[in-house]
């Protein structure tokens, strides 16, 4: 038994290595978001040597930069090699290059951070100059992603030749589609990361700061929408077989990733509604090209709930929401990816809200926007990892989860989901009060208005605190099933389709034609106002250090 | 490719709301006036002081019942930092950065935008009733960002 446990790690060291780092990102990231959370709600001060935005800059680095990107590679790549079969030698040869190239990317980022010479925030706005090296490490970051995307592909391209005129298997499909969307958002971040590296090491003189902020965005906001269909990979697929049904359509599936694919890179510009520079009608446009992306939100909601419905009937649900009670709600796998689903019903209407020009002009970095991010990436996001974990760490690892994991799970599952109410909630409204987002405990002087503040910001701290015992959780969870859980057999929990469906239109394999389409949005989208951000650009600015 | 009958009026009724959305942030846009903050000028960011009319920071009434702001932002202040307008006044800010980008709020009101070096920003904003109001700088903009206020006092 002794030898199957250790044949089980050696044939999964790659995805199993990239989800070990990813939960000590999780736990550092976390361990910084307490601090900040008890700092934000004035319950104590930061030592001198932790400077608050020094701890929020890393805070969002290991979150939404490391802990993301390490469980996705993680999770996609035992995800192919399940569907596709054994990852072939240049496949794994990119997909630890890739690994590496993270590596080196997040040490020389987190390195200027902690010494200082990085205090620019996730976002890096020019013209705050960080050290070069920082803007290197983030060209590795990017490179990180290509690699893994590179070896999907690959594996993918290679998976057809051999099943000549077969559809590539759901997952992979959404695997492509995932590192596709990646690809085309990082585009415009790699020329703008690439524009700052000679500022930074002063061999330009100023820099395009407009041009530099909406390539930024141009990747900003279609990292989110990866994760998002990173996320929804696992309800389409994943979702029916934990409890016990079928892929509801297996085209609408596909569609929803093409759409997601072809749709998504100029949503970032609602970043700018309140931005100088950019028409009014300009901006009307990129309201509707934003919007657009909730047309395959809306597929997604009505697949689920003709899943859940179709099992819920079949397990012997009658009557209006008979079906609802039936399903298997004290199974952690099933709850964890069901309230992931429920809050996106909140994070994305709360989104499609905010997106529109008037409410957008009301919330624009306040606290409301931290709410809606931790809404939608911290519980809708992570929580779909989450559940996860209790097959597929497993299933890795050679063992079985046992019942008091499975009850840790349930208890860890519950104080996250409070935790990110409490906290979500409270940040949503004190956000309409015009409490601002990044910014250190203050109170301006004892305004009257900042004092209003106060209440909301001790409930964050509040929540701030149960989440992270639910970070403790999780990685004790991850921890106990890759290394001390019972050996066992775990299988994979991936669903078949409906034995009457559809069979899946041939023009969903296109994805010669998707490119091209993304392409043709993405220009839509960019072409005016980059060429206009150039071509009236007022003089460059200076490089500055204001920390 | 085949749908289900309620996945079309799930569809149609989604779609919709998407539509009507729109029509009401266009009619607000460019009907009512009510646009986000669009200003297309620029400027030297490294001559700010030098530049009519940043070279002149302060409150100016332009008209019966309106006002301009020519402010400047720069770590970790605005300039003017005390700002006096009259109820019901229209008062104009016209803003630029002197170093980075920062981003401006008066809680409790509309007025919310991004300044940024090299670019000219205005907003108009209508203070309806007397009272103190804060403004703050709500875009990170260094280690001293959280002191970054001015005050705004509405006289009867
Ligand atoms: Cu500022």
């Amino acid at each position: 038994m002794a030898n199957t446990i250790q044949t089980h790690m050696k044939n999964n060291t790659l995805p199993l290595v990239h989800f070990f780092l990813a939960f000590i990102m999780l736990l550092i990231g976390g361990t910084l978001g307490l601090l900040q959370g008890l700092n934000r709600g004035g319950v104590f001060e930061l030592p001198a040597s932790f400077n608050y935005y020094e701890v929020l800059t890393l805070h969002g680095i290991l979150l939404i930069l490391a802990f993301t990107t390490l469980f996705t590679n993680g999770y996609l790549y035992a995800a192919i090699r399940h569907t596709l079969g054994e990852l072939s030698k240049t496949v794994k040869i990119l997909a630890w290059s890739s690994l590496a190239s993270f590596l080196i990317g997040s040490l020389l980022v987190v390195w200027m951070v902690l010494a200082g010479e990085a205090t620019v925030m996730y976002t890096f706005y020019p013209p705050m100059q960080a050290s070069p090296w920082f803007y290197i490490g983030l060209v590795f970051v990017v490179l990180c992603i290509w690699l893994a995307g590179l070896g999907v592909f690959i594996s993918a391209f290679q998976w057809k030749r051999r099943n000549k005129g077969q559809h590539l298997p759901i997952l992979a499909f959404f695997a492509v589609g995932i590192y596709t969307l990646v690809i085309f958002g990082s585009l415009g971040v790699t020329v703008e990361v690439l524009m700052l590296i000679p500022w930074a090491f002063g061999w330009t003189e100023t820099i395009n700061v407009m041009l530099s902020r909406t390539l930024f965005w141009s990747f900003g906001h279609t990292l989110v929408n990866v994760w998002y269909l990173v996320a929804i990979s696992v309800w389409y697929t994943i979702l029916p077989k934990i409890i016990g049904g079928r892929i509801f359509s297996d085209t609408l599936a596909r569609l929803v990733v093409i759409l997601i694919v072809i749709l998504n890179v100029p949503g970032g510009f609602h970043h700018q509604i309140v931005d100088p520079a950019f028409s009014e009608g300009l901006k009307f446009m990129h309201v509707f090209m934003s919007l657009s992306i909730a047309f395959p939100s809306l597929m997604t909601a009505f697949a689920m709930f003709a899943v859940l419905e179709r099992t819920g009937r079949k397990r012997g649900g009658r009557g209006l929401l008979g079906w609802l009670w039936v399903l298997p709600w004290g199974d952690v796998r099933f709850l964890t990816i069901m309230i992931a689903m429920i809050s996106f019903i909140i994070g994305g209407a709360g989104g499609i809200a905010q997106t529109n020009n008037q409410l957008n002009q009301v919330v624009h970095n306040s606290l409301w926007v931290v709410g809606h991010f931790h809404i939608t990436v911290g519980v809708t996001v992570v929580m779909t990892f989450f559940g996860l974990v209790y097959w597929l760490i497993p299933h890795l690892s050679g063992r079985v989860m046992t019942p008091f994991i499975h009850h840790l799970g349930m208890f860890q599952t519950a104080t996250w989901t409070v935790g990110m109410a409490l906290m979500a909630l409270s940040m949503h409204a004190v956000g309409l009060f015009g409490a601002p987002r990044r910014t250190s405990y203050t109170t301006y002087g004892d305004s009257a208005t900042a004092l209003g503040w106060e209440p909301y910001l001790s409930f964050l701290a509040t929540g701030g605190t149960l989440l992270f015992f639910g970070v403790i959780l999780i990685v004790y969870i991850v921890f106990h099933l890759m290394f001390f859980a019972p050996k066992g057999d775990t299988p994979f929990m991936d669903s078949r389709v409906e034995d009457n469906a559809h069979p899946t239109p041939k023009w969903t394999e296109n994805w010669g034609l998707w490119v091209i389409v993304a392409i043709l949005i993405i220009s839509m989208g960019y072409v005016v106002p980059l060429v206009d951000l150039i071509e009236n650009a007022p003089p460059g600015s200076p490089p500055h250090r204001t920390w | 490719m085949k749908m289900h009958r309620f996945e079309e009026i799930w569809l149609i009724f989604g779609v919709a709301v998407l539509v009507i959305s729109m029509a009401i942030t266009g009619y607000q846009a460019f009907a009512q006036g009510m646009a986000p903050p669009s200003h297309k000028e620029t400027i030297d960011p490294a001559q700010v002081e030098n530049t009519a009319p940043f070279d002149n920071p302060g409150v100016y009434q332009t008209g019966e019942n309106e006002y301009e702001v020519v402010m400047t932002l720069q770590a970790f202040s605005f300039e003017p930092s005390e700002i006096t307008v009259p109820k019901g006044a229209e008062v104009t800010f016209i803003m630029t950065s002197k170093d980075v980008i920062h981003g401006v709020n008066a809680p409790h009101t509309n007025l919310n935008t991004m300044v940024v070096p090299g670019q000219v920003q205005r907003i108009t904003q209508t203070f309806h009733d007397s009272d103190e109001f804060l403004l703050i700088c709500n875009e990170y903009c260094g280690t001293g960002h959280q002191t970054m206020s001015a005050t705004i006092t509405v006289e009867e």
